[in-house]
């Protein structure tokens, strides 16, 4: 158990460096990052700011002082915002992004967990139809333009909730939904086909056999087992929760990190944009990484190997 | 040819591990009321897509300033001439719905193009050839897997300056890896089989092995993975233009005139309503196919 979390941490370390060349990238992958940010400048500007931003060496050892910035957190300062350093800059709205996304997860899991046990209890019937055609739907349109449609009925239609901003309770709702129409149906998916997986299992059928209600087969046995993929597609799908926080947050102009590195990408504000994509790609990191080490303590199998 | 002329155990349980005919996969998908709406509505997009400069009632770009505004034929102070109503520079909506169908189907396709090659060949190599190349192939995957794939292509686009070919190319880079996973673990569960086994005991090449013997097993699922992967990249593609990177500043796109649609929601809601039912109407088609598709295709069900 012990060697597994040690090849797991190596492996760690080397997603991290390849997460932090990709992150690289950005700036290099044009040729000329100065052309791009200052067109029109004259040439002892722009020399001046390849100077700052130490375009003049080769490309590795520009590489190796990156992923020194990286292990202290430095991203250079930004273009705008008054010059404040990058990092602060995403730091900042890092709390408004994570709450959006755990609030919608909640609220995915709120919806999927009944509905997606119902359905696969009761197969075939008109709830799981209707509970199938949703997912269809909900994995077919487009979380922006699903937040828009919020907002031209709650808040432009019927005058209940505000149109943009983070700094009511009632500006979190809407936000919170769409990000939730693009969650559930994924999770909805895995719990009603996991669910279906470990009804048809003989252990099942044993605690039926034994003359427990429904109930307890449903949320001791069966329930117990089918955590696990919901876990891991959890972990796996987080890259496309924040994909889908950073488009929610446009929509309805939340504050968020999302918010600022499209607008950093609008700008070519090259500093940013890397520290914004390195540090979310690290929450990934992160979480796949607390999967994997939950996974190992739920499930038997790996654990005894 | 004294071993080929063998009747080896090995070739039978080739063709029983063969996807099921397509004749009778198609048979099936017929079969099923939703699936086939799912394909009258993507013929619909697609043939509007190919035919839209002649069927389209207007320019899409042509501008009128009296005629800003004009609501859906429907309601009050509608206009025949403009079936779904005209935006905030007097554009006809129906029109420019017409001609960013090609966008998006172009986009798709492609995107899933490059992606697919990318994906399969370093997925048959990563599963076939295993060890050290297996580790780093896979290293890679993991990387790739830990960006939020959308914000990464859209900082890749910028970078690189907006355009059709960026867009196809980023979106198709992004999105490999699935192929790669599925593939890797199609080869893996195949290369035990023991019709790959006689295939090398008949001294077959590795190359000629792979090309003839696994990637053929691998088709129905990379059949049923691009087609749900198509309705992703139309929908990436239309985020990547509602977020003002996308392909092109001129031809209209569907997420662009949602993006503009959204800044005029309070005075004209048929600007982001439309564009966006027609994301939903050829996405949903896709994944009812794509869905159905599996279903067919995937002898285990």
């Amino acid at each position: 158990m012990t060697p597994f979390i040690v090849r797991r941490l190596l492996r760690l370390a080397v997603v991290i460096v390849g997460v932090s060349l990709v992150t690289f990238a950005i700036l290099h992958v044009s040729g000329d990052p100065v052309a791009l940010i200052m067109p029109e400048a004259p040439e002892a500007d722009r020399a001046l700011l390849r100077q700052a931003l130490g375009l003049h060496d080769p490309l590795p050892v520009q590489f190796a002082r990156f992923l020194g910035h990286v292990v202290t957190g430095n991203f250079g300062k930004s273009f705008f915002h008054h010059g404040q350093t990058a990092t602060a800059l995403v730091l900042e709205r890092m709390p408004t992004t994570l709450t959006l996304t755990a609030f919608s997860l909640f609220l995915a899991l709120a919806v999927a967990l009944p509905v997606g046990i119902a359905s696969a209890v009761r197969r075939g019937r008109a709830l799981d139809q209707v509970a199938t055609g949703t997912v269809f739907l909900g994995q077919s349109m487009p979380v922006f333009w699903t937040g828009i449609m919020l907002m031209l009925l709650f808040s432009v239609q019927w005058r209940l909730l505000p149109v943009s901003g983070w700094e009511s309770w009632a500006a979190v709702v809407l936000p919170t939904a769409t990000l939730s129409t693009f969650t559930t149906p994924l999770l909805l998916r895995i719990v009603r086909s996991s669910m279906l997986d470990v009804i048809g299992q003989d252990y099942v059928r044993t605690a039926r056999a034994k003359g427990l209600t429904e109930w307890l087969v449903i949320g001791r046995h069966a329930l117990k087992n089918a955590a696990l993929p919901l876990v891991t597609v959890i972990g796996l799908q987080f890259g496309l929760l924040l994909g889908g926080a950073v488009i929610t947050e446009t929509v309805f102009a939340v504050p968020g990190v999302g918010r600022l590195i499209v607008g950093a990408i609008r700008q070519l504000d090259f500093p940013v944009v890397q520290a914004g994509v390195f540090m979310l790609a690290m929450i990934v990191v992160s979480v796949n990484f607390l999967v994997d080490v939950l996974y190992l303590y739920l499930n038997p199998q790996i654990r005894l190997r | 040819m004294a071993v080929s002329s063998l009747p080896t155990p090995g070739l039978a349980y080739a063709d029983a591990e063969r996807p099921v005919a397509p004749s009778r996969a198609w048979r099936k998908l017929a079969r099923n009321p939703a699936a086939l709406a799912g394909a009258v509505i993507l013929l619909v997009v697609v043939a509007s897509a190919l035919a839209a400069p002649w069927i389209a009632p207007h320019d899409p770009a042509k501008q009128s300033l009296i005629r800003r505004f004009t609501p859906p034929v429907w309601t009050a102070g509608g206009n025949a001439d403009y079936p779904l109503g005209t935006d905030q520079v007097g554009r006809d909506i129906l029109s420019r719905i017409l001609h960013g169908a090609r966008i998006s189907l172009l986009v798709g396709v492609l995107a899933v193009v490059v992606s697919l090659l990318v994906g399969v060949s370093l997925g048959l190599v990563s599963g076939f050839v295993g060890g050290r190349v297996d580790t780093v192939l896979m290293t890679i995957v993991d990387i790739t897997w830990s960006f939020p794939q959308l914000l990464l292509a859209l900082a890749f686009v910028a970078a690189l300056g907006p355009s059709l070919v960026t867009v196809i190319l980023v979106l198709g880079l992004s999105g490999w890896e699935r192929y790669a996973r599925v593939v890797r673990a199609e080869v893996l569960a195949l290369r035990e089989k023991d019709f790959i086994e006689a295939a090398r005991a008949m001294g077959l090449g590795a190359m000629r092995t792979l090309l003839r013997h696994v990637l053929p097993n691998t088709f129905s699922s990379i059949v049923v993975l691009s087609t749900l992967q198509v309705a992703q990249a139309i929908l990436q593609e239309a985020a990547l233009s509602f977020l003002g990177v996308g392909s092109g500043r001129t031809y209209p796109t569907w997420g662009q005139m949602i993006a503009l649609g959204r800044d005029f929601v309070t005075v004209a809601w048929w600007l982001p309503t439309f564009p966006g039912l027609a994301i939903l109407a050829t996405v949903l088609a896709i994944n009812l196919v794509g869905d159905r598709l599996r279903d067919a295709l995937d002898p285990r069900v």
